[in-house]
């Protein structure tokens, strides 16, 4: 989901840039809003960045026979809220642009955009929606950040295909997905497993914070205690 | 008892990643096999005669330094992982203790 550095005209990295700020901003707001309100949270927040660190730093190898890699959008997104992971997204870009060439300071907004603002807020409207549809978390982390992932490289096929529409929009279209969206659907499955399995740890220690923070129901909890005491 | 459930689940995860290893044996970068997609699209775009208006300020001198930054990048992610779910874990054991007294 990296767009190199350069590969966008400056007018589309304006643009990017411009929704990308404001979002990272509302997120800096919440995460100070959020460790001031409830403290107790503070280590899931680090935890969440740092999932997002490792997974993002692993390139996997896909059955296109290409490799790219887990976006882990989809746990920050789901704990504390989209905005919240675009400030992760965008400190773990600006390491990869900075040290890594991967990606660049140009094409940051747009790859905030794809990777901070789209594939979050994805995760995080799957995970309510199927929390309200009633079946369980666990389910429901699956499929945010798997959708997250999948959106995020969607998004910057989307993104390429705006800016590169050549010869036409839609063929610029049809080569980038089969480029991103193709390569991404074994990663993404991949990415909801393993975040299912750090949720899942995370719910059996602490569904106190969990439930402070809105992502399990009281019934939840209670069945998580029955559970540990038994 | 131990909880099988992320067992299966990374085992999952463990076949995806090697299964295109299987598909594609004995071939590699050179035969264009597990490339980055990334690259991939910047070809793309070279190809429709885009020149890049601003590279890198600074890149990987090689691909050692280079896995050398991923790696460091995985291990800060995951020593911060590991020691909060840690703290997590000695904390449920001392509640449990108290419990038992």
């Amino acid at each position: 989901m990296h767009i190199m550095e350069g590969f966008l005209p400056w007018e589309w990295c304006l643009l990017w840039y411009l929704i990308s700020i404001p979002v990272v901003a509302y997120g800096v707001i919440r995460i100070k809003r959020i460790t001031d309100e409830k403290p107790e949270t503070k280590p899931l927040l680090a935890v969440s960045g740092a999932f997002m660190f490792v997974l993002s730093s692993l390139k996997l190898p896909s059955v296109t026979g290409s490799c790219s890699h887990p976006t882990g959008n989809g746990l920050g997104a789901v704990l504390f809220g989209p905005a919240v992971a675009s400030v992760m997204a965008a400190i773990v870009l600006v390491f990869q642009a900075l040290l890594l060439a991967h990606g660049g300071l140009t094409t940051l907004g747009a790859n905030i955009f794809s990777m901070g603002i789209v594939g979050p807020v994805v995760a995080w409207l799957v995970f309510k929606g199927i929390k309200k549809i009633g079946w369980g978390p666990s389910i429901g982390i699956f499929f945010a950040a798997l959708l997250g992932n999948w959106l995020t490289y969607i998004t910057t096929a989307l993104q390429l295909s705006l800016a590169f529409p050549i010869p036409t929009f839609g063929e610029a279209i049809v080569k980038f997905m089969v480029i991103f969206a193709y390569t991404q659907v074994p990663l993404a499955i991949a990415e909801g497993l393993v975040t299912v399995v750090i949720f899942d740890y995370i719910k059996k220690r602490r569904p106190d914070i969990l439930k402070k923070l809105k992502v399990i129901g009281p019934e939840e909890e209670e069945r998580i205690e029955e559970a540990g005491v038994a | 008892m131990v909880d099988i459930k992320p067992i299966i689940l990374l085992a999952l995860v463990a076949i995806i990643v090697i299964v295109p290893f299987t598909m594609y044996g004995g071939l590699g970068e050179d035969e264009g096999y597990f490339g980055g997609a990334d690259g991939e699209a910047s070809d793309v775009i070279e190809e429709t005669g885009y020149e890049p208006w601003f590279s890198s300020i600074w890149e990987p001198p090689s691909g050692e330094i280079e896995s050398l930054l991923f790696a460091l990048q995985a291990a800060i992610g995951a020593i911060i992982i590991g020691y909060v779910l840690g703290y997590y874990k000695g904390q449920d054991s001392m509640k449990n203790k108290k419990q038992k007294k």
